[in-house]
């Protein structure tokens, strides 16, 4: 038997398992698309921009642990993947995007929609090829999916140019085995590193975890935790490393950093041992170098070697993939107490309650989040793109499944948070999925509520709507002067009736008293359903470290009655 | 030079494939890392080429282009050979004016620089150099006075002199403990 491209692309796909693929079809890559009709146990969800078929795939990936597959067109479908792939980069995430590309004979001629999209995604790639054989499609596939969620994954993106997906027919031969001289993805951890790692948790007095997204996609949460408690570690977790560690375990002590809960930078700041697992020292986490965790000594353990000493010098860099090298460490390490170390943290706590939302009757955005964790009991899974609605629901979220926050971390990317809900909502269809957007960044992808529609995929949205890009407008008021501009929205459109021209249903809340309500409402409706808040204007995210400044720099939120 | 010095002799052995010079040329270029000079060529291996790069830059800019460069798929392996024992070698074309009145004294001048006149004309003569930097630099500050036409220099190749093909000169950088080809166990939504 003999087949065309487009037909080794879709049996390729299924032998690598997939199921899903988001994409949007156009002039060079239709050859596939004609072929994917043939394959029905290749479900494509059609979006309406290539942007959230990348973002949706992100999303699909992190709540499955698979690879997530997108497709656009050459040229301008190819380049509006670009943003996404770019988080996928940024976040580590495993993905392939696979795009049509002009004919051979038309390459380098300024073809119409021709753009040389793997020299474009050369550096937001962790590697992309221009398949230019139809024999070599087979392998480049089982490359591409190898590499992406091999070590540290990443994106890879394959270009195929129209004529190599249709006219010419071959057999079909899955390569058994991949050749990659050089690539070696770490396992277990070397002993001597081992040792040193072990010897500086044995002796730490004020030691602390530092869990990142590398904890997540290694699945080494249990272990973590069996960490944490034998030897009594009080565990920070990153922004993508939320969810790893239970947010209602005792030895959970928050997200650092710029707008992370004061007790867990002031702990950093005392702290004498660093367990960094799978995080790479964000400059969102450390602030300014020089005065990031002055006292501690530093155990750095990741996958990807480039990331020890690049922004933090480790003592003991360990290498290795973060589940294998918990399950070496956890016989080694000693069982402790550190109740001195954990008292003063206590003591953090309640003297800096970085969690605290003011009493008052106006519809605060934390007050929302809050109500969500509650009324959800920490059960869903939140998506968010970037800024102040993303802080707030990283903040007052009570995570209780590994994996259910899902965020543009790195990139931190307006609007990923509408199509990476979808994407997330169709690789965990059991799960309740809240997409939470600001209505800054609701604006830029909500044109794929239609793909939910469409598809109905059953995703919630709530919008915390404060007629402001909120993030933009609070750095405005602390650091330019109050000088509002460019960030007010005053042409917003009406998002419930924006629900109902989508055929859902859309709620507004505009008062405290509804949330509970509405929140319950939108959970009880079938399928997609838009909660517009209208939230207070002007609310900060406090606390914050101003950029490039360290803890001591930090601003609390005012508290103008004691709480005490 | 080498430890904390400025010029760091990388070498690379990466395949040979379209792109891969662009691949590492943009990771210098997006990472800030300055590249003062670079050569590539096949290796005695089909398929793969070799590449000398010279990077200026402290201890942590070379380690960090080091481990980056690692990262590519298309580099097979990286060592930074700076402070091993190395023959290195550049070479330069130097096409320099001359009269019956210099020839003699350019020929003499060239002599103990071991260069050799690969192109003599009426008016003008091309002078082959190999050797280290500063040997070709010594040869060009001479020959300046007679009018330098054109001056045409390749960036340095370099070898680990014995048996040894370059070690990753980075104690970070151990051996690999790789189950390659072994994905992920099945994925388990798990819990904690």
């Amino acid at each position: 038997m003999e087949f065309t491209g487009a037909e080794i692309v879709c049996k390729s796909l299924l032998q690598e398992g997939v199921e899903v693929i988001f994409g949007l079809p156009g002039g060079a890559v239709l050859p596939f698309y004609g072929a994917l009709s043939g394959y029905p146990q290749l479900r494509h969800v059609l979006v309406r921009h290539e942007q959230a078929a990348a973002m949706a795939a992100d999303g699909y990936a992190r709540v499955t642990g698979k690879v997530g597959v997108c497709t656009a067109t050459s040229g301008p479908g190819a380049t509006n993947l670009v943003t996404g792939i770019a988080g996928a980069m940024m976040d580590s995430i495993p993905m392939v995007a696979i795009t049509g590309q002009v004919p051979r004979p038309a390459i380098g001629r300024d073809a119409f929609q021709e753009t040389d999209i793997t020299g474009i995604t050369l550096p937001i790639t962790k590697h992309n090829l221009l398949v230019m054989e139809v024999d070599d499609i087979a392998p480049a596939i089982k490359e591409a999916f190898y590499i992406a969620q091999s070590g540290r994954p990443g994106p890879v993106l394959l270009d195929i140019p129209k004529d190599v997906l249709v006219g010419e027919k071959r057999p079909f031969v899955w390569p058994e085995t991949i050749d990659l001289q050089g690539y070696y993805p770490p396992g277990e951890a070397d002993e001597i590193q081992l040792n040193q790692a072990v010897e500086l948790i044995n002796q730490a007095e004020r030691p602390i975890i530092l869990a990142g997204h590398g904890v997540l996609i290694s699945h080494a949460y249990a272990e973590l935790r069996e960490l944490a408690e034998k030897a009594q570690i009080p565990v920070i977790t990153t922004l993508l490393g939320i969810s790893s560690f239970p947010t209602d375990h005792f030895l959970h002590t928050g997200m650092p950093g710029m707008h992370g809960m004061a007790y867990a930078s002031l702990a950093i700041d005392k702290a004498d041992l660093l367990i960094s697992l799978g995080m790479r020292f964000d400059d969102r986490v450390t602030g300014r170098l020089s005065d990031f965790a002055p006292n501690a000594r530093v155990v750095h353990v990741d996958v990807d070697p480039s990331e020890f000493h690049k922004n933090v010098k480790a003592t003991v860099p360990v290498l290795g993939d973060i589940r294998k090298v918990l399950n070496q460490l956890l016989p080694l390490v000693d069982r402790r107490t550190h109740v001195d170390w954990l008292q003063y943290i206590d003591t953090l706590r309640a003297e800096h309650p970085s969690l605290y939302i003011r009493q008052t009757d106006e519809l605060l955005p934390q007050y929302v989040m809050k109500q969500l964790s509650d009324i959800t009991e920490g059960n869903a899974t939140i998506v968010t793109g970037v800024g102040q609605h993303q802080m707030w629901a990283a903040q007052h979220y009570a995570y209780k499944h590994p994996n259910s926050l899902i965020t543009s971390g790195g990139l931190g990317a307006m609007g990923f948070e509408v199509p990476a809900a979808l994407g997330a909502k169709v690789g965990c269809p059991d799960k309740v999925v809240w997409s939470i957007a600001g209505d800054g960044g609701f604006q830029m992808t909500m044109c794929d509520l239609a793909t939910a529609v469409e598809n109905n995929i059953d995703v919630k949205f709530a919008i915390l709507n404060n007629g402001t890009l909120g993030m933009v407008h609070q750095w405005q008021e602390f650091f330019y002067d109050k000088d509002f501009f460019a960030t007010v929205y005053s042409g917003n459109p009406d998002f419930v009736k924006l629900a109902e021209a989508y055929g859902i249903t859309g709620i507004r809340v505009t008062d405290k008293s509804q949330v509970e309500a509405a929140i319950r409402q939108a959970m009880e409706t079938p399928g997609p359903v838009v909660v517009d808040f209208i939230v207070k204007q002007d609310e900060q995210v406090y606390p914050m470290i101003p950029a490039g400044e360290s803890v001591k720099e930090m601003m609390e939120e005012p508290v103008p009655e004691r709480i005490f | 030079m080498n430890g904390n010095g400025q010029h760091h002799t990388i070498i690379a052995l990466v395949h040979d494939r379209p792109g891969v010079l662009t691949r590492v040329a943009g990771l210098f270029r997006r990472r800030g890392f300055n590249i003062s000079s670079l050569a590539v060529g096949n290796s005695e291996q089909e398929g793969l080429s070799r590449m000398t790069f010279v990077v200026d830059g402290d201890q942590y800019t070379v380690d960090q282009a080091t481990r980056q460069l690692d990262k590519l798929i298309e580099v097979v392996k990286v060592a930074n050979i700076s402070d091993e024992e190395i023959v290195s070698r550049e070479l330069a074309l130097i096409k320099v004016k001359v009269t019956p009145e210099t020839r003699g004294e350019i020929l003499e001048m060239v002599h103990p620089f071991r260069a050799e006149i690969v192109d003599v004309g009426a008016k003008s003569m091309v002078i082959e150099v190999t050797g280290s930097g500063d040997k070709i630099q010594a040869l060009y500050s001479l020959l300046e006075p007679f009018g330098v036409l054109e001056l045409m220099r390749t960036g340095r190749v370099a070898m680990v002199r014995g048996l040894s093909d370059g070690r990753v000169s980075d104690e970070l950088v151990l051996d690999y403990h790789g189950d390659q080809l072994k994905v992920k166990d099945a994925y388990e939504v798990g819990s904690y």
